[in-house]
């Protein structure tokens, strides 16, 4: 129903007949639920502006070098956030290299390939692991897929494949650490880009597919000239997605990245994240100067993730409005 | 055309292995959480208190109850506000204020919970110097908001417009009609949406990092920290104790048992139920 | 002449910038059936759902002129538009049963929005119920089942409910929105026939785009065309001798 000013009789009119009287009860009740659709955007703001407060010190204190400085030094009060930043957008990028052909592969399986009987039971399950708890895949981390990283992963890709002289997998295998945290992340970023891709390449329409395979295309050029095209932009609108969930994510990162601020070219050596670093210290950050450095950290996080999201959202949307 | 064929088949063939591949994973977690933890699961795990750091024994009674009273929190104070949000953009379709509003949920949807954590921290611990499983259920409650207002506008829209004039006609107010025909019908739909949300945020540790903070004892003041089952599995899993350990896989079953709960909860809930008599 | 109810006079309906309903000017009687029929577009619908001022509820519609109910003008500014729906009872095309109630409490949903001071006593909702599903014909088919689910019955039976739901407030009229469209020909036989019977008890306004059903139940027939209200005469008279030309190619069928 739109807003029809007219609905509302005045009411307490002064000779107040026997049709007029009262149209509170809609006012008050409009009233409420443009509150409450209003909380929404009001909470936004509200958050993003009490996190800036909070952090505003840091920033001001240490300026630019917030941001380039890589010393992250509590205990001297130095506050350099640039390895946990460098640590977020490896790891991210890490998960998407990982997550996107098979998430993308995935879902043009389920779209496009999958018998009719195996459809249902494949993408429950692949819905299934967005349902496991963040910490849940930090307790696998630690003690399956980081002692795994180190025994196998790590000899594989140095002697193996005799990659060890390539500056990513030098030096020392801990077990936990960047290349083990983009594994965690891309493992629960999969259903998110899976889930997007196969809705928009579900919307294209069936009269393109059944138009390349009349013109004699194999199912795989049908599939790459009529079908993908036409959901390109809302397939890469669920892998920015898929990153802006990677970019925030906190505890399963927190429980196997190794939690020390440096930056180090190796993908085996530890690091940390914006949102670990805030998780890992911010009950022990007892100084002020160490918490407004937190909330920085978490400002800017913020500020990325914003900045994504709408991203995402934009090149989802647009599918979304060709489409229809 | 042989070459076209080759690269069908083995294009195909890699989809095919995409999605196994995908799958792996699950089934390795899953695997390995019966083997680790289901040897944990007994009587004492859900009647227990913790122990001290590294004596074996005790269980996760209060992380259980204490998730349970978090989650009442969060939805004490996250549904009223995102139905009512959901409603007013069912009912406001058009309008450029539900467009901002519908956009800007998606973008407080995909914000990352630990800034919910350290928002929730600033505004409702500090102030008081005091950390409380009200500010943490108030925390998932902030998180619940945006998931539940899409959902609610999508099952009210599912209602059709007949069904709002026929009330409208018979003398219904604005208010009723939304409330007591439309929204009642789309209830089901509601109510599945609601849990959905709850299922996302009862899995969540971050925000609750530095709001409920834990708690080794007993404890369901709103006021007091209280423990949460994502908070002592978190505890446990980094800690260096076996029988910790033990426990955290253990927790991992409980917690994943608890989200499939409130899962399968919303899929029943989605079922409709018609000529059902109320008054 | 029995007494007139209702009254449009220079009334002007609009879809936004869409002129639905141009200056139309008409009186319904007492205990009267009036059939207003015309192509389809032609405004039928809006003009009825003028008279209970539904029409303002979709989006962009507006209303000018004056609408008289027992001579006080339902337009006036201390009109409450929810009280006139009280009193001016509607069906429409499609049956819309409340999913959620069951056949007794569809009955009596009208009663429970009515203001406290005008709504019957708890221990008369029975009664009621029964009176207007008797009234609309539906009492025998659905007595043994009042407490299921409106849901379960056929699509001429919930029709027919809902009939009964807008007699249930004792409205003093009753319009009704091509009640029959999407009925199958022996429940659109059962609510004409109702309708026949209706005007013993009230003043009933039916759109309809057949006009056998017009000349079948009404006393008075209306024809629209493009907005304009063409002719309003007794029904013998309109399908017989027509006035206005372009009504007699209409009803003999040369267009529409």
């Amino acid at each position: 129903m739109e807003d029809a000013p007219s609905i509302e009789g005045n009411p307490e009119g002064p000779t107040a007949p026997q049709m007029g009287g009262g149209a509170l009860g809609d006012r008050v009740y409009r009233w409420v639920t443009t509150l409450c659709a209003l909380l929404v955007p009001a909470l936004l703001i509200y958050i993003g502006i009490t996190v800036f407060v909070a952090g505003w010190p840091a920033f001001q204190k240490a300026g630019t070098s917030f941001f380039t400085s890589s010393r992250w030094d509590p205990v001297n009060g130095i506050f350099g956030a640039a390895p946990a930043i460098y640590g977020t957008l490896v790891s991210s990028a890490i998960a998407l290299v990982i997550a996107t052909p098979l998430a993308v592969g995935a879902a043009v399986f389920l779209a496009e390939l999958a018998p009719r009987w195996l459809r249902q039971p494949v993408s429950f399950l692949i819905d299934l692991l967005a349902a496991i708890p963040s910490v849940v895949y930090g307790l696998w981390g630690i003690f399956v897929l980081a002692p795994l990283m180190r025994s196998m992963v790590a000899p594989f890709l140095k002697h193996t494949l005799h990659l060890g002289d390539l500056p990513f997998f030098s030096g020392p295998v801990y077990g936990p650490g960047m290349l083990t945290a983009g594994v965690i992340l891309a493992i629960m970023i999969l259903p998110y880009i899976s889930a997007v891709t196969r809705e928009v390449l579900m919307a294209v329409p069936r009269s393109q597919r059944e138009a390349a395979l009349a013109l004699g295309a194999t199912r795989w050029e049908m599939i790459r000239d009529a079908v993908i095209p036409g959901a390109r932009s809302g397939i890469v609108g669920g892998i920015v997605l898929g990153l802006g969930r990677a970019l925030g994510e906190t505890m399963a990162v927190t429980m196997v990245i190794g939690n020390t601020p440096k930056i180090s070219a190796s993908l085996f050596s530890t690091g940390y994240t914006m949102a670990s670093i805030i998780a890992n210290e911010f009950n022990e950050a007892v100084s002020a100067d160490h918490q407004a450095a937190l909330m920085a950290v978490g400002a800017s996080l913020l500020v990325i993730a914003l900045i994504v999201n709408v991203i995402a959202r934009w090149l989802v949307a647009r599918v979304g409005a060709s489409a229809s | 055309m042989m070459r076209r064929k080759i690269a069908n088949v083995v294009m195909l063939a890699l989809m095919w292995l995409a999605a196994a591949i995908v799958l792996l994973p699950l089934f390795a977690i899953l695997a390995r959480l019966v083997m680790q933890g289901w040897s944990s699961l007994n009587l004492d795990f859900f009647t227990k208190e913790p122990l001290s750091p590294g004596s074996t024994g005790g269980g996760m009674a209060n992380s259980i109850v204490g998730s349970l009273i978090l989650l009442f929190i969060a939805s004490l104070s996250g549904l009223p506000v995102g139905i009512g949000a959901g409603i007013y953009l069912a009912e406001h379709r058009t309008a450029p204020v539900a467009k901002l509003v519908r956009f800007l949920a998606d973008v407080l949807n995909g914000l990352p919970s630990i800034v919910i954590g350290i928002f929730a921290w600033e505004m409702l611990v500090k102030p008081v110097h005091h950390f409380s499983a009200l500010s943490g259920g108030i925390a998932l409650g902030v998180m619940m908001i945006p998931l539940t207002a899409r959902t609610t506008e999508e099952m009210i829209r599912t209602v059709p417009t007949s069904l709002r004039e026929a009330a409208l006609a018979l003398g219904y107010t604005n208010w009723r009609t939304s409330l007591a025909i439309v929204a009642r019908t789309a209830l089901p739909g509601i109510v599945t949406g609601a849990l959905v949300a709850l299922a996302r945020v009862a899995g969540e540790t971050a925000p609750l990092l530095f709001t409920a903070l834990g708690n080794n004892f007993w404890s369901v003041s709103p006021t007091q920290p209280i423990d949460a089952l994502p908070l002592r599995l978190f505890l446990y899993a980094t800690s260096p104790y076996d029988d910790w350990n033990r426990q955290a896989w253990a927790a991992s079953i409980v917690l994943i048992a608890l989200v499939l709960l409130i899962s399968i909860a919303a899929r029943i809930a989605a079922r409709p139920r018609f000529g059902k008599a109320v008054d | 002449m029995a007494n007139v109810v209702l009254s449009a006079t220079g009334l002007n309906a609009y879809f936004g910038a869409v002129h639905a309903v141009r200056d139309a000017s008409i009186e319904f009687r007492e205990r009267e059936v009036t059939a207003i029929i015309g192509p389809s577009g032609c405004g039928k619908s809006t003009l009825l759902r003028c008279l209970n001022r539904m029409h303002e509820t979709v989006p962009g519609g507006r209303v000018t002129g004056r609408v008289e109910f027992h001579g006080q003008d339902l337009y006036g500014p201390d009109v409450n538009p929810i009280e006139v729906r009280r009193h001016i009872g509607m069906v429409f095309q499609r049956p819309t049963p409340f999913p959620t109630l069951s056949i007794r409490d569809n009955v009596a949903a009208g009663l429970r929005a009515m203001r406290r001071a005008d709504r019957p006593p708890r221990a008369d909702v029975d009664r009621i119920v029964e009176r207007s599903l008797q009234d609309a014909a539906l009492w025998d088919e659905v007595k043994d089942r009042l407490r299921t689910g409106a849901i379960g019955l056929s699509g001429g039976q919930q029709q027919r409910l809902c009939i009964a739901r807008a007699l249930a407030t004792s409205p003093s009229v009753l319009l009704l929105d091509e009640p029959t469209a999407s009925l199958d020909p022996i429940s659109t036989q059962k609510v004409e026939e109702l309708v026949y019977d209706l005007r013993q008890h009230f003043t009933v306004v039916i759109v309809t785009h057949n006009m056998q059903q017009a000349a079948r139940v009404s006393d008075r027939t209306a024809f629209m065309l493009n907005g304009e209200l063409v002719e309003v005469a007794p029904t013998n008279k309109l399908f017989t001798t027509p006035s206005d030309p372009r009504t007699e190619a209409y009803v003999t069928g040369r267009f529409g």
